[in-house]
Protein backbone atom coordinates (compact mmCIF):
# COMPACT_ATOMS: atom_id res chain seq x y z
CA UNK A 1 0.00 0.00 0.00
CA UNK A 2 2.89 2.44 0.97
CA UNK A 3 4.51 1.76 -2.27
CA UNK A 4 1.04 2.68 -4.10
CA UNK A 5 0.79 5.97 -2.49
CA UNK A 6 4.49 6.14 -3.80
CA UNK A 7 3.45 5.71 -6.86
CA UNK A 8 0.89 8.00 -6.58
CA UNK A 9 2.70 11.38 -5.95
CA UNK A 10 5.34 9.82 -8.66
CA UNK A 11 2.37 10.05 -11.34
CA UNK A 12 0.93 12.99 -9.97
CA UNK A 13 3.90 15.03 -9.89
CA UNK A 14 4.87 13.86 -13.05
CA UNK A 15 1.80 15.17 -14.59
CA UNK A 16 0.91 18.32 -13.38
CA UNK A 17 4.80 19.27 -14.11
CA UNK A 18 3.76 17.97 -17.52
CA UNK A 19 0.56 20.43 -17.69
CA UNK A 20 2.92 23.19 -16.58
CA UNK A 21 4.99 22.42 -19.35
CA UNK A 22 2.60 22.23 -22.36
CA UNK A 23 1.16 25.44 -21.43
CA UNK A 24 4.74 27.32 -20.82
CA UNK A 25 6.57 25.41 -23.39
CA UNK A 26 8.24 28.29 -25.98
CA UNK A 27 8.36 25.09 -28.99
CA UNK A 28 5.30 23.48 -30.13
CA UNK A 29 6.57 20.23 -30.53
CA UNK A 30 7.88 19.86 -26.56
CA UNK A 31 4.15 21.07 -25.69
CA UNK A 32 2.89 17.92 -27.84
CA UNK A 33 5.44 15.66 -26.36
CA UNK A 34 4.73 16.36 -22.82
CA UNK A 35 0.85 16.28 -23.66
CA UNK A 36 2.16 12.88 -23.95
CA UNK A 37 3.42 12.35 -21.13
CA UNK A 38 1.52 13.89 -19.17
CA UNK A 39 -1.03 11.03 -20.42
CA UNK A 40 0.89 8.40 -19.63
CA UNK A 41 1.40 9.38 -16.31
CA UNK A 42 -2.77 10.05 -16.07
CA UNK A 43 -2.72 6.23 -17.15
CA UNK A 44 -0.51 5.30 -14.69
CA UNK A 45 -3.17 7.37 -12.21
CA UNK A 46 -6.18 5.06 -13.82
CA UNK A 47 -4.06 2.10 -13.36
CA UNK A 48 -3.28 2.74 -9.44
CA UNK A 49 -7.09 3.38 -8.64
CA UNK A 50 -8.24 -0.09 -10.54
CA UNK A 51 -9.58 1.14 -14.06
CA UNK A 52 -6.85 -0.84 -16.26
CA UNK A 53 -9.24 -0.51 -19.38
CA UNK A 54 -9.91 3.44 -19.81
CA UNK A 55 -6.11 3.58 -19.08
CA UNK A 56 -5.04 1.18 -21.72
CA UNK A 57 -7.54 3.14 -24.01
CA UNK A 58 -6.27 6.56 -23.08
CA UNK A 59 -2.72 5.59 -24.18
CA UNK A 60 -4.30 4.11 -27.62
CA UNK A 61 -6.46 6.98 -28.12
CA UNK A 62 -4.56 9.97 -26.62
CA UNK A 63 -0.86 9.11 -27.28
CA UNK A 64 -1.60 6.56 -30.25
CA UNK A 65 -4.29 9.04 -32.16
CA UNK A 66 -4.80 12.61 -31.11
CA UNK A 67 -1.03 13.68 -30.08
CA UNK A 68 0.09 12.45 -33.18
CA UNK A 69 -2.10 14.21 -35.00
CA UNK A 70 -1.19 17.12 -33.18
CA UNK A 71 2.30 16.54 -33.69
CA UNK A 72 1.64 15.98 -37.40
CA UNK A 73 -0.26 19.34 -37.50
CA UNK A 74 2.46 20.77 -35.78
CA UNK A 75 5.03 19.94 -37.74
CA UNK A 76 3.10 20.52 -41.24
CA UNK A 77 2.40 23.67 -40.28
CA UNK A 78 5.14 26.18 -41.11
CA UNK A 79 4.53 28.69 -38.44
CA UNK A 80 6.73 30.64 -35.79
CA UNK A 81 5.91 29.26 -32.74
CA UNK A 82 8.35 31.85 -30.66
CA UNK A 83 6.44 34.70 -32.50
CA UNK A 84 3.13 33.74 -31.61
CA UNK A 85 3.67 34.21 -28.11
CA UNK A 86 5.18 37.52 -28.07
CA UNK A 87 2.74 39.61 -25.96
CA UNK A 88 2.17 36.53 -23.91
CA UNK A 89 3.31 37.99 -20.32
CA UNK A 90 -0.05 40.56 -20.57
CA UNK A 91 -2.24 37.93 -20.08
CA UNK A 92 -0.39 36.04 -17.59
CA UNK A 93 -2.07 38.21 -14.91
CA UNK A 94 -5.46 37.83 -15.95
CA UNK A 95 -5.21 34.20 -16.43
CA UNK A 96 -3.55 33.95 -13.31
CA UNK A 97 -6.19 35.64 -11.49
CA UNK A 98 -8.98 34.00 -12.96
CA UNK A 99 -7.09 30.24 -12.67
CA UNK A 100 -6.54 31.27 -8.98
CA UNK A 101 -10.02 31.96 -8.76
CA UNK A 102 -11.36 28.89 -10.45
CA UNK A 103 -8.83 26.67 -8.28
CA UNK A 104 -9.71 28.07 -5.10
CA UNK A 105 -13.80 27.39 -6.17
CA UNK A 106 -12.53 23.70 -7.19
CA UNK A 107 -10.90 23.21 -3.78
CA UNK A 108 -13.67 24.40 -1.33
CA UNK A 109 -16.07 22.22 -3.88
CA UNK A 110 -13.44 19.31 -3.09
CA UNK A 111 -12.55 19.48 0.70
CA UNK A 112 -16.72 20.59 1.21
CA UNK A 113 -18.63 18.20 -0.59
CA UNK A 114 -20.45 15.06 1.77
CA UNK A 115 -22.34 12.53 -0.20
CA UNK A 116 -26.07 11.79 -0.28
CA UNK A 117 -27.98 9.59 1.99
CA UNK A 118 -29.51 8.01 -1.07
CA UNK A 119 -26.83 7.41 -2.80
CA UNK A 120 -25.77 3.95 -2.96
CA UNK A 121 -29.73 3.40 -3.65
CA UNK A 122 -29.57 4.81 -6.97
CA UNK A 123 -25.44 3.35 -7.62
CA UNK A 124 -26.40 2.51 -11.51
CA UNK A 125 -23.23 0.30 -12.33
CA UNK A 126 -22.51 -1.32 -9.08
CA UNK A 127 -18.84 -2.96 -9.22
CA UNK A 128 -19.29 -6.47 -8.94
CA UNK A 129 -16.30 -8.18 -6.94
CA UNK A 130 -13.75 -11.39 -8.54
CA UNK A 131 -14.56 -9.96 -12.23
CA UNK A 132 -12.09 -7.86 -14.24
CA UNK A 133 -12.23 -3.85 -14.90
CA UNK A 134 -12.85 -4.43 -18.75
CA UNK A 135 -15.12 -7.41 -18.34
CA UNK A 136 -17.13 -5.41 -15.79
CA UNK A 137 -17.34 -2.72 -18.25
CA UNK A 138 -18.25 -5.32 -21.27
CA UNK A 139 -21.11 -6.29 -19.29
CA UNK A 140 -22.36 -2.90 -18.74
CA UNK A 141 -21.44 -0.61 -21.81
CA UNK A 142 -23.35 -3.53 -24.29
CA UNK A 143 -26.29 -3.87 -22.05
CA UNK A 144 -27.39 -0.58 -19.84
CA UNK A 145 -25.46 1.98 -22.50
CA UNK A 146 -25.44 0.21 -25.81
CA UNK A 147 -27.58 3.36 -27.32
CA UNK A 148 -24.98 6.12 -25.67
CA UNK A 149 -22.30 3.35 -26.70
CA UNK A 150 -23.56 3.81 -30.84
CA UNK A 151 -23.84 7.47 -30.36
CA UNK A 152 -20.56 7.49 -29.91
CA UNK A 153 -19.65 5.69 -33.23
CA UNK A 154 -21.78 7.85 -35.04
CA UNK A 155 -20.08 10.94 -33.09
CA UNK A 156 -16.42 9.34 -34.56
CA UNK A 157 -18.39 8.40 -37.92
CA UNK A 158 -19.27 12.37 -38.56
CA UNK A 159 -15.94 13.79 -36.84
CA UNK A 160 -13.96 11.56 -39.46
CA UNK A 161 -16.37 12.53 -42.80
CA UNK A 162 -16.29 16.19 -41.32
CA UNK A 163 -12.40 15.69 -41.25
CA UNK A 164 -12.31 14.52 -44.63
CA UNK A 165 -14.92 16.93 -46.25
CA UNK A 166 -13.00 19.74 -44.87
CA UNK A 167 -9.29 18.66 -45.37
CA UNK A 168 -10.16 17.34 -49.23
CA UNK A 169 -8.96 19.94 -52.04
CA UNK A 170 -9.41 19.69 -55.47
CA UNK A 171 -6.48 21.33 -57.25
CA UNK A 172 -6.32 22.04 -60.57
CA UNK A 173 -4.20 21.44 -63.00
CA UNK A 174 -3.17 17.95 -61.49
CA UNK A 175 -3.13 14.85 -62.90
CA UNK A 176 -4.83 12.24 -61.28
CA UNK A 177 -6.13 8.75 -62.16
CA UNK A 178 -9.71 8.28 -62.26
CA UNK A 179 -11.12 4.92 -61.81
CA UNK A 180 -14.63 5.58 -63.34
CA UNK A 181 -12.98 7.05 -67.01
CA UNK A 182 -11.19 4.29 -67.36
CA UNK A 183 -13.32 1.58 -66.67
CA UNK A 184 -15.77 2.66 -68.77
CA UNK A 185 -13.97 3.52 -71.69
CA UNK A 186 -14.31 0.83 -74.80
CA UNK A 187 -12.53 -1.03 -76.53
CA UNK A 188 -14.59 0.50 -79.68
CA UNK A 189 -13.42 3.86 -79.13
CA UNK A 190 -9.87 3.57 -78.65
CA UNK A 191 -8.93 0.22 -81.59
CA UNK A 192 -9.37 0.53 -84.95
CA UNK A 193 -8.46 -2.44 -86.84
CA UNK A 194 -6.64 -1.58 -90.54
CA UNK A 195 -6.36 -3.88 -93.59
CA UNK A 196 -2.89 -3.99 -94.84
CA UNK A 197 -2.49 -4.81 -98.45
CA UNK A 198 0.89 -6.52 -98.39
CA UNK A 199 3.39 -4.87 -100.56
CA UNK A 200 1.55 -1.36 -100.26
CA UNK A 201 2.22 -0.27 -96.49
CA UNK A 202 -0.17 2.36 -94.90
CA UNK B 1 -0.53 8.08 4.07
CA UNK B 2 -3.31 6.84 2.33
CA UNK B 3 -4.11 7.82 -0.76
CA UNK B 4 -7.93 9.01 -0.90
CA UNK B 5 -10.26 10.80 -3.17
CA UNK B 6 -9.37 13.66 -2.17
CA UNK B 7 -5.71 13.24 -3.59
CA UNK B 8 -7.31 12.85 -6.98
CA UNK B 9 -9.39 15.38 -6.81
CA UNK B 10 -6.56 17.55 -6.19
CA UNK B 11 -4.88 16.35 -8.98
CA UNK B 12 -7.55 17.05 -11.33
CA UNK B 13 -8.08 20.50 -9.86
CA UNK B 14 -4.99 21.32 -10.52
CA UNK B 15 -4.82 19.86 -14.18
CA UNK B 16 -7.92 21.83 -15.02
CA UNK B 17 -6.82 25.09 -13.68
CA UNK B 18 -3.07 24.59 -15.71
CA UNK B 19 -5.81 23.95 -18.66
CA UNK B 20 -7.31 27.43 -18.22
CA UNK B 21 -4.31 29.35 -17.77
CA UNK B 22 -3.08 27.78 -20.71
CA UNK B 23 -5.99 29.09 -22.41
CA UNK B 24 -4.77 32.38 -21.27
CA UNK B 25 -1.25 32.54 -21.71
CA UNK B 26 -0.98 31.07 -25.37
CA UNK B 27 -3.86 33.74 -26.62
CA UNK B 28 -2.64 33.56 -29.85
CA UNK B 29 -1.81 30.30 -30.52
CA UNK B 30 -4.38 27.68 -31.94
CA UNK B 31 -2.73 24.62 -31.48
CA UNK B 32 -1.56 25.30 -27.68
CA UNK B 33 -5.49 26.24 -26.68
CA UNK B 34 -6.34 22.99 -28.52
CA UNK B 35 -4.10 21.23 -26.15
CA UNK B 36 -4.96 23.26 -23.49
CA UNK B 37 -8.24 21.97 -23.96
CA UNK B 38 -7.20 18.48 -24.27
CA UNK B 39 -5.46 18.79 -20.46
CA UNK B 40 -8.95 20.39 -19.00
CA UNK B 41 -10.77 17.16 -20.67
CA UNK B 42 -7.90 14.74 -19.06
CA UNK B 43 -8.50 16.13 -15.82
CA UNK B 44 -12.54 15.93 -16.15
CA UNK B 45 -11.83 11.83 -16.73
CA UNK B 46 -9.35 11.76 -13.67
CA UNK B 47 -12.33 13.36 -12.21
CA UNK B 48 -15.13 10.54 -13.42
CA UNK B 49 -12.85 7.93 -13.13
CA UNK B 50 -11.62 8.36 -9.51
CA UNK B 51 -15.52 9.29 -8.36
CA UNK B 52 -16.39 5.77 -10.04
CA UNK B 53 -13.95 3.96 -8.41
CA UNK B 54 -14.01 5.22 -4.58
CA UNK B 55 -17.70 4.58 -4.78
CA UNK B 56 -17.81 1.62 -7.03
CA UNK B 57 -19.84 2.83 -9.41
CA UNK B 58 -18.93 1.53 -12.76
CA UNK B 59 -21.34 4.62 -14.54
CA UNK B 60 -17.87 6.97 -14.05
CA UNK B 61 -15.77 4.95 -16.02
CA UNK B 62 -18.24 4.71 -19.35
CA UNK B 63 -18.85 8.21 -19.28
CA UNK B 64 -14.95 9.04 -18.87
CA UNK B 65 -15.10 6.73 -22.01
CA UNK B 66 -17.46 8.90 -23.71
CA UNK B 67 -15.98 12.29 -22.87
CA UNK B 68 -12.48 10.78 -24.38
CA UNK B 69 -14.89 9.90 -27.56
CA UNK B 70 -15.64 13.59 -28.10
CA UNK B 71 -12.30 14.71 -27.31
CA UNK B 72 -10.75 12.29 -29.96
CA UNK B 73 -13.74 14.02 -32.17
CA UNK B 74 -12.73 17.50 -31.29
CA UNK B 75 -9.28 17.42 -31.39
CA UNK B 76 -9.24 15.60 -35.11
CA UNK B 77 -12.17 18.67 -36.37
CA UNK B 78 -10.56 21.00 -34.46
CA UNK B 79 -6.97 20.43 -36.41
CA UNK B 80 -9.08 19.70 -39.84
CA UNK B 81 -10.27 23.76 -39.12
CA UNK B 82 -6.69 24.82 -38.21
CA UNK B 83 -5.03 23.39 -41.47
CA UNK B 84 -7.65 24.90 -43.82
CA UNK B 85 -7.31 28.21 -42.13
CA UNK B 86 -3.80 27.94 -42.26
CA UNK B 87 -4.26 26.91 -46.41
CA UNK B 88 -6.40 29.87 -46.68
CA UNK B 89 -4.42 32.44 -44.41
CA UNK B 90 -0.98 31.30 -43.52
CA UNK B 91 -1.18 31.75 -40.19
CA UNK B 92 -2.76 30.35 -37.20
CA UNK B 93 -3.24 33.61 -34.82
CA UNK B 94 -6.74 33.75 -32.69
CA UNK B 95 -6.64 37.45 -34.00
CA UNK B 96 -6.46 36.86 -37.55
CA UNK B 97 -9.76 34.62 -37.15
CA UNK B 98 -11.70 37.77 -37.88
CA UNK B 99 -13.63 37.24 -41.73
CA UNK B 100 -16.73 37.00 -40.10
CA UNK B 101 -16.24 40.21 -38.03
CA UNK B 102 -17.18 37.98 -34.98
Amino acid sequence: MAFAGFMFYIFAAICVACGVMVVTSRNAVHSVLFLILAFFNAAGLFVLIGAEFLAMILVVVYVGAVAVLFLFVVMMLNVNFTELRRGAKNYVYVGATLGGILFLELAIVATSWTLGPQMSAITLGPVVGAVSNTRSIGQVIYTDYVYLFQGASLILLVAMVGAIVLTLRQRAGVKKQVIADQVSRSSKDELIIVKVDSGSGI
Amino acid sequence: MEIGLSHYLAVAAVLFTLGLFGIFLNRRNVIVILMSVELMLLAVNINLVSFSAFLQDLTGQIFAMFVLTVAAAEAAIGLAILVVFYRNRASIEVDDVSNMKG
